[in-house]
């Protein structure tokens, strides 16, 4: 019977095409292959689709029902966080690009996350950040002092516990601010979209990774790259969190609206400003311990940047 | 009625099959009788002499540590894991580690407790991370693979000290390095060797990437101990 599969046929193919035009719709089709009697099949023939980017409230429901994503379990169950790792290695590699090359039309979440948020990438991308800065500065600060005859290596193991800190209350924190912020003016100004805090502390997760190289190219001791680096990695870096967080922002009142974009950006710049300060001083301030008779001053000058 | 026999007639030349008599059936289907505590007391480890107790547990751990050296894809390590080995190999890293430049301030190396936490923490996650993935490998079993795979940089560690008693220049310092660089593929060959067949197959890189970053880790911990003067 040919027609129960021309109608199915066609009725995809319709899908796929508003879908192409509207990337955002939620989408709900019915095959009519459930149906097993021709006279059914007539029914089945029409495209049922129910489109719900209006409905606030269906949009988040349809969106759980969709995205496959509702964790099953209650939260003391290992299923449930078995849900935030349903990644494969070219899912995750993709995010990673999508990251590092944003395109003016791409939102993060919708392009690369869509409703399949995980926890992998920003968890690992934190923890190789938090080694990959520490071990840069120390290797930065063994090369600057090479030709200093009175240094001694030192390995500065601290240096890797403020840089867990710093990096994992940046990358978990934040979003926790910047998601509940936005929750509480989308329920105050009733505005469509939004995103749930696993999509927020994604983005957050993901747009750290172009500090990654960024910090491994930091070891190469000339300010001018350092800055022009850092400079190059804060826009990458910050227009990920930008194209990200504009549409959800764009509806709110013009005040608030750019308030909330330059607070994301005044704080992606801090911590990388504030990681190059600390991690990669190009002098160690090395304090004389035994008075001497001599008032001359040991130290080198400390160029502080 | 007809329609009976029509269905009888394919099975009509069935009819003169018999089991005959003189074709031996085998086995014994008769119970063994009497108590069996004769099986139980070869079981019993209570009444054997201490030292053989303390050496079944050492050759145990020498055998896993010959497992190590010599990777090949065998499931000896998995199936009966322990956790001695880790502890020890972890203890001996770890006070390897101690006695380096400026220990007392806060520039030196890592401290004692945070070899333990970085190879302990690092380990759990590691096994964590892999179970979320949806690998089929049993918490403890991956426990004692990581552990167990450290091996090559503690040896690595031991060569270190020893080349630095003969001075701490570069040539010393090359030498350190391809001895840490060679041990650190070692190790992470061995457990991958050991980990990659319980993984989904897409998932694969993802599993072992973090493991790369742990013997990476301890590896720069090895490379960058400089002695105290």
């Amino acid at each position: 019977m040919a027609s129960p599969n021309d109608l199915q046929f066609q009725e995809f193919e319709e899908a796929a095409e508003l879908l192409s035009a509207d990337p955002g719709a939620s989408t709900l089709s019915m095959s009519a292959s459930n149906t097993s009697t021709p006279a059914a099949a007539t029914v089945g023939g029409e495209d049922v689709k129910l489109d719900l980017s209006e409905d606030e409230e269906g949009r988040e429901e349809s969106s759980e029902l969709l995205g496959g994503q509702k964790p099953s379990g209650g939260f003391w169950t290992f299923e449930y966080y078995q849900s935030f790792f349903n990644v494969d290695t070219v899912q995750v590699l993709d995010r990673v690009k999508g990251s590092v090359m944003p395109l003016p039309g791409r939102n993060f979440v919708k392009h690369h996350l869509r409703s399949n948020p995980d926890l992998y990438g920003p968890f690992w991308i934190c923890v190789t950040l938090v080694f990959s800065v520490a071990i840069s500065g120390n290797l930065s600060t063994f090369l600057s002092e090479l030709g200093n005859p009175s240094y001694h290596y030192r390995p500065q193991f601290h240096r890797v516990t403020i840089a867990a800190v710093v990096i994992f209350v940046y990358a978990w924190l934040v979003p926790m601010g910047v998601w509940g912020f936005l929750t509480w003016r989308q329920g105050a100004e009733r505005q469509i979209g939004g995103y749930s805090f696993l999509e927020t502390v994604c983005v957050y997760g993901y747009s750290l990774s172009i500090y990654i190289p960024t910090s491994v190219l930091w070891i190469i001791p000339f300010e001018w790259l350092r800055w022009t680096l850092i400079l190059v990695a804060m826009v990458i870096s910050g227009s990920v969190l930008v194209l990200t967080f504009w549409p959800v922002v764009r509806e709110d009142t013009k005040a608030m609206a750019v308030a909330t974009v330059v607070t994301i950006l005044v704080l992606h710049t801090l911590l990388a400003v504030g990681c190059k300060m600390y991690f990669f001083q190009t002098a160690v301030h090395v304090p004389t311990t035994f008075p001497t008779s001599h008032p001359v001053p040991i130290t080198t000058a400390t160029k502080a940047h | 009625m007809a329609a009976a026999e029509e269905a009888s007639r394919p099975f009509a030349g069935l009819s003169d099959v018999s089991i005959s008599e003189d074709i031996p059936v085998e086995g014994d289907i008769s119970v063994p009788l009497g108590p069996s505590t004769r099986r139980d007391e070869e079981f019993s480890t209570l009444d054997e002499p201490v030292k053989e107790t303390i050496l079944r547990d050492l050759r145990a751990v020498g055998n896993k540590f010959i497992h190590v050296l010599y990777p090949k894809r065998s499931t000896a390590l998995l199936r009966d894991w322990d956790l001695w080995g880790p502890l020890l190999l972890c203890v001996t890293l770890a006070l390897l580690l101690q006695g380096g430049a400026a220990d007392s301030d806060d520039q030196g190396g890592p401290q004692f407790a945070e070899v333990f936490v970085i190879i302990w923490f690092g380990s759990i996650i590691i096994t964590l991370n892999s179970k979320l993935l949806g690998g089929t490998i049993s918490f403890f079993q991956s426990l004692c693979v990581l552990g167990y795979c450290i091996l090559p940089l503690t040896v690595a560690m031991a060569v270190c000290r020893i080349v630095l008693v003969g001075g701490s220049g570069t040539v010393s310092f090359a030498v350190r390095l391809v001895v840490v660089t060679a041990s650190f593929g070692w190790s992470t060959f061995a457990s991958t060797a050991f980990l990659a067949d319980n993984q989904p197959p897409d998932r694969k890189a993802l599993v072992v990437y973090p493991v790369f970053l742990f013997y990476f880790v301890i590896g720069w911990m090895i490379l960058t101990f400089s002695p105290s003067q």
